[in-house]
C-alpha cells in the first residue's frame, strides 16, 4: 500500500478562484434533496426552465438520499380509512397547534400522488414480488404494505433506496440543469435590499472554487434544517447522525440575511443522535419507527409487556398495530419522545423506570425471533434494508457478522429509539422544529421566494419533503410564468464574491472545526434547556463578538474547506437567529420544549401563538400570528389548487 | 520495512472506507455519489480513489451500494458501534 501524506496531495480539480459565471433561468432551486428534486420536476412539468443547485451529489444527496423505509400520512391511498383533514388536525392537536397546518395538509393530501409518480419513475412502492403475501399489513389487491395502524392504513412501507436515483433520472429526463457540488451562498434581491423581491442567488463550486450567480424569476429554498448548533463531533461529525453532516441549515442562514421570516425557531429538544455519542439510527434493538412494534425481553428473557393508551396489556403482536378500544386511529407508538394526546396515542412498551421497579433486569433486547415471520422480515430485511442509512452499515454488516434475526436477541441501549443519553443543554432541532413561515402557496414573506421540505417550520420526513417540494415547484412556476424579467444588482454580487474569497489562504487562521466547536460551547452554556434573558444575552454577545474576533480568521485552503468554512459561518448565523427567537418568546411552553426561568408559567394562554422573526434594515423584527393562521384546511387548499384538482400538474 | 516509517501529519480517528485495489476498476462512481465529497480521484488513472476526508463520512453506504464491482469498496463501521447480540435459546423464557 502506498503511503500518502494527505497534506501533500495536489488538489485534483482545476482551481478557479475569482472566476465567475452568470446563468439565467425561470426557476432556481436551492438544494437537491427530496424536496428540491420534486420541486424541480413539478416546475419542469409546467414548461419553465429550471436550474437546481446541490452542494453534494443530487443522485444521493440529502437525508433521504440513501433510503427511506416508510412514507407517512398517505391519507389518500385507496386503503386509507381516514381523511386528510382528520389526519392533519390530529397532527396539529397532538403538538398543541405548534405545527404547520398547511404543509402537513399538503403531505396528507398529495403525498400518495407523489408515490404513484415515483412508481412511474422506477421507484418501488409495492410488494410486486409477493414477498409478504398473506401478511396482515398487506393489501392483497394493491400489494401496498402498511406500517403502524393496520386498521387505518395511512403509513406505507416502501423501498426508499430506489427513490433518489429514480428522481435524479427524472430530473435529467426533464432537462433540469443540475449543478452538483455547488453550494448556494446568498440570495440576490431587487436593488440588493433586505426584504426585497428575490431575483436569484449566488453559489460556489465546491471543487473548483468558481463563483456563480443565477438570475431567476422565482427561487425555492429546499435545503436542510439547522444542525451542529449545540452538538458537533469534530472527529466524527457524520457517524450516527440521522441527517448528513453537511446538512447544516445553509438555507436558513442565507434566508435570514435576506429578510425571510421564520417561526418556532425558539424550539429545540434534548439531543437524540450525534456524532460518536450514539449508535447509528436503527442499529440497536428498539421499538420505534423502523422497528415498530418489535417484541422486547429483559436480560433473563422475560417478555416486556406492550400496553395500549389505557395501560391495558396487549395480548398478542397483532394488537400493537391496532387502535385501542374506542379509539378511531393512532398516530405513532413505540417510544415517541414528544407528548402525545390521549386521543392519538399508540401502543408502547412500559417505560423503563416502571420496568425496573417491576424487577425487569437490564439489558433489554429486541426479540426478533419471537415475532411472526412477516413482521420479522418486515423489520429485519425490508425496513432496516430501506431506511435512511441502515442498508449497508446495519443490515449487510450485521448479516456479515452472522446476526441471525431468527435466533439472535439484539441489545437495546436506551429508551425509545435512542441509544444514548444527552444532557439537558445538549440540544438539537429534531422532531418538528422551527423554520420558514409559509402561506398557502408555500411562498415566504419575500416576493419570488418559496420554501419546501425541511426549510419549512414543523417539517419532517420524506413524504412531507416530496409533497411540499412538488407543491412549491408548481406554485413557483405559475408565479414565474406571469412575472417580469428580474434585474440583478451587481454590487450585491460583488460584495458576496469578496466575502467568499476573503476566506481563502489567510495567514492568521482558525479552522472550521474549531469555529464550530466554539459555537456549540456557547449555545450549550447560554441557550441550553433553562433559558433566561441574562443567559441568552451573554450568548448573543459572545456570538456577535465572534464576528470581529474569529470570523476574520476563518480560513480555507482549498474549495472543499471553503465549503466547510462557509457552512460554519451559516451555523453561526443560525445560532444567532435561534437566540433572538428565544428572547422573543417571553413564556415557557411544554410543546416547544421551551423553559424560560424568568417566565416560568407554562403555556399561558396569551402566548399560544406563533412568534415570527425576521431582519429588517439589519434589525431584528418580532411579530406574531394566530396559532391557526392557515384557516380552514380543505377550503383553502381547494381554493389555491384548482388547477391541480382539475388534473393539471 | 525499516525505511517505510513516517510521521503521518494528519490522521483520522476512523477509517470508514476500504478499497480493494485488486477489484476496484477506478471508475470513480463512489466519488460521484458521495454527498459529503470525502473522496478524490487517484492522480494515476484507473487506480482506486483516495479517501481524503474520512472523518466527514456519514456512513450512509451509498458508495458501496452504487459500486459496480461487488466487494471493491467496503464500509467499516466504527469499532465502538459494535452492537451486542446473543442467541435466544441460551435464555430462560
Amino acid at each position: 500500500m502506498k503511503e500518502v501524506f494527505f497534506n501533500k496531495i495536489k488538489w485534483p480539480y482545476p482551481i478557479k478562484w475569482n472566476e465567475e459565471k452568470e446563468f439565467t433561468t425561470d426557476i432556481l432551486i436551492l438544494g437537491g434533496g427530496i424536496a428540491g428534486c420534486w420541486a424541480a420536476i413539478a416546475a419542469a412539468k409546467k414548461g419553465v426552465n429550471v436550474i437546481l443547485l446541490e452542494k453534494g451529489a443530487t443522485i444521493r444527496s440529502g437525508a433521504g438520499g440513501s433510503g427511506c423505509d416508510h412514507w407517512e400520512s398517505a391519507a389518500t391511498n385507496p386503503c386509507s380509512r381516514i381523511s386528510p383533514e382528520e389526519l392533519t388536525i390530529a397532527m396539529i392537536k397532538d403538538h398543541d397547534y405548534y405545527n404547520n397546518g398547511i404543509s402537513h395538509y399538503i403531505e396528507c393530501r398529495e403525498g400518495y400522488d407523489r408515490l404513484l409518480d415515483l412508481e412511474k419513475m422506477g421507484g418501488k412502492i409495492r410488494d410486486t414480488e409477493d414477498d409478504f403475501k398473506g401478511a396482515e399489513f398487506r393489501d392483497e389487491k394493491t400489494k401496498l404494505l402498511f406500517a403502524y395502524d393496520y386498521e387505518n392504513k395511512f403509513t406505507l412501507r416502501v423501498w426508499g433506496t430506489t427513490f433518489k436515483p429514480a428522481l435524479y433520472k427524472e430530473c435529467k429526463r426533464r432537462g433540469i440543469q443540475i449543478f452538483d457540488r455547488t453550494m448556494a451562498t446568498s440570495l440576490l434581491t431587487e436593488n440588493g435590499k433586505q426584504g426585497g423581491k428575490v431575483v436569484g442567488a449566488t453559489g460556489i463550486n465546491t471543487r473548483t472554487g468558481e463563483f456563480y450567480f443565477f438570475k431567476a424569476k422565482a427561487t425555492i429554498l429546499c435545503m436542510a434544517r439547522p444542525a451542529r448548533i449545540w452538538l458537533f463531533s469534530p472527529g466524527l461529525p457524520g457517524i450516527s447522525e440521522f441527517r448528513p453532516p453537511q446538512c447544516v441549515g445553509d438555507g436558513h442562514a442565507i434566508g435570514w440575511k435576506a429578510g425571510v421570516e421564520f417561526t418556532m425557531m425558539e424550539k429545540s429538544v434534548r439531543g437524540q443522535w450525534s456524532g460518536e455519542r450514539s449508535f447509528p439510527p436503527y442499529g440497536t434493538g428498539n421499538t420505534h419507527n423502523t422497528w415498530y412494534a418489535c417484541s422486547m425481553v429483559d436480560a433473563n428473557g422475560k417478555k416486556i409487556p406492550w400496553i395500549d393508551r389505557d395501560g391495558n396489556i396487549l395480548k398478542n403482536v397483532s394488537q400493537r398495530y391496532r387502535p385501542a378500544p374506542g379509539q378511531k386511529f393512532f398516530l405513532k407508538g413505540g417510544g415517541e419522545s414528544d407528548f402525545h394526546l390521549y386521543d392519538y396515542q399508540g401502543p408502547d412498551i412500559l417505560p423503563i423506570d416502571v420496568l425496573l421497579e417491576k424487577s425487569y433486569k437490564l439489558p433489554f433486547y429486541a426479540d426478533l425471533p419471537s415475532m411472526p415471520e412477516h413482521e420479522r422480515k418486515a423489520i429485519w430485511g425490508l425496513m432496516v434494508g430501506q431506511e435512511g442509512k441502515s442498508k449497508i452499515p446495519i443490515l449487510e454488516e450485521y448479516n456479515l457478522k452472522r446476526f441471525d434475526p431468527k435466533k439472535d436477541l439484539i441489545q437495546s441501549y436506551g429508551e425509545g429509539w435512542m441509544s444514548s443519553s444527552f444532557l439537558p443543554r445538549e440540544r438539537q432541532l429534531f422532531g418538528l422544529p422551527g423554520g420558514i413561515l409559509n402561506d398557502w402557496e408555500l411562498k415566504t414573506n419575500l416576493e419570488g421566494l418559496y420554501a419546501a421540505g425541511d426549510q419549512l417550520f414543523a417539517s419532517d420526513c420524506n413524504g412531507h419533503a416530496a409533497a411540499t417540494g412538488y407543491y412549491a415547484g408548481r406554485h413557483a412556476a405559475s408565479y414565474a410564468m406571469n412575472s417580469s424579467e428580474p434585474i440583478l444588482f451587481y454590487q450585491q454580487i460583488e460584495s458576496e464574491k469578496n466575502r467568499i474569497y476573503s476566506l481563502v489562504n489567510r495567514s492568521d487562521v482558525i479552522g472550521w472545526k474549531e469555529f464550530n466547536m466554539h459555537i456549540t460551547r456557547i449555545m450549550q452554556n447560554y441557550c441550553g434547556e433553562i433559558k433566561s434573558k441574562e443567559l441568552l444575552n451573554i450568548g448573543l454577545k459572545m456570538l456577535e463578538d465572534m464576528e470581529n474576533n474569529e470570523v476574520p480568521k476563518l480560513c480555507a485552503r482549498n474549495p472543499h474547506e471553503l465549503m466547510r468554512s462557509l457552512e460554519v459561518l451559516n451555523i453561526h448565523t443560525n445560532a444567532q437567529l435561534i437566540i433572538h427567537s428565544c428572547l422573543a418568546r417571553k413564556a415557557s411552553s411544554k410543546h416547544l420544549h421551551f423553559i424560560r426561568s424568568d417566565y416560568p408559567e407554562m403555556d399561558p394562554p396569551n402566548w399560544h401563538k406563533f412568534i415570527t422573526i425576521k431582519l429588517q434594515n439589519n434589525k431584528v423584527k418580532i411579530g406574531e400570528i394566530p396559532i391557526d393562521y392557515y384557516g380552514p384546511l380543505k377550503d383553502n387548499y381547494e381554493f389555491y389548487n384548482r388547477d391541480y384538482l382539475k388534473g393539471e400538474n | 520495512m525499516k525505511e517505510n516509517v513516517y510521521v503521518i501529519l494528519k490522521q483520522s480517528i476512523s477509517e470508514p472506507i476500504s478499497i480493494n485495489p485488486d477489484l476496484c476498476i477506478g471508475c470513480n462512481k463512489c466519488i460521484e455519489v458521495c454527498q459529503v465529497d470525502i473522496f478524490i480521484p487517484n492522480p494515476e488513472k484507473k487506480n482506486p480513489p483516495i479517501v481524503v476526508y474520512p472523518e466527514e463520512c456519514w456512513y450512509c453506504g451509498s458508495c458501496v451500494d452504487d459500486c459496480p464491482k461487488q466487494g471493491a469498496i467496503k464500509l467499516n463501521p466504527l469499532l465502538m458501534n459494535l452492537v451486542h447480540w446473543k442467541k435466544k435459546n441460551g435464555n430462560k423464557e
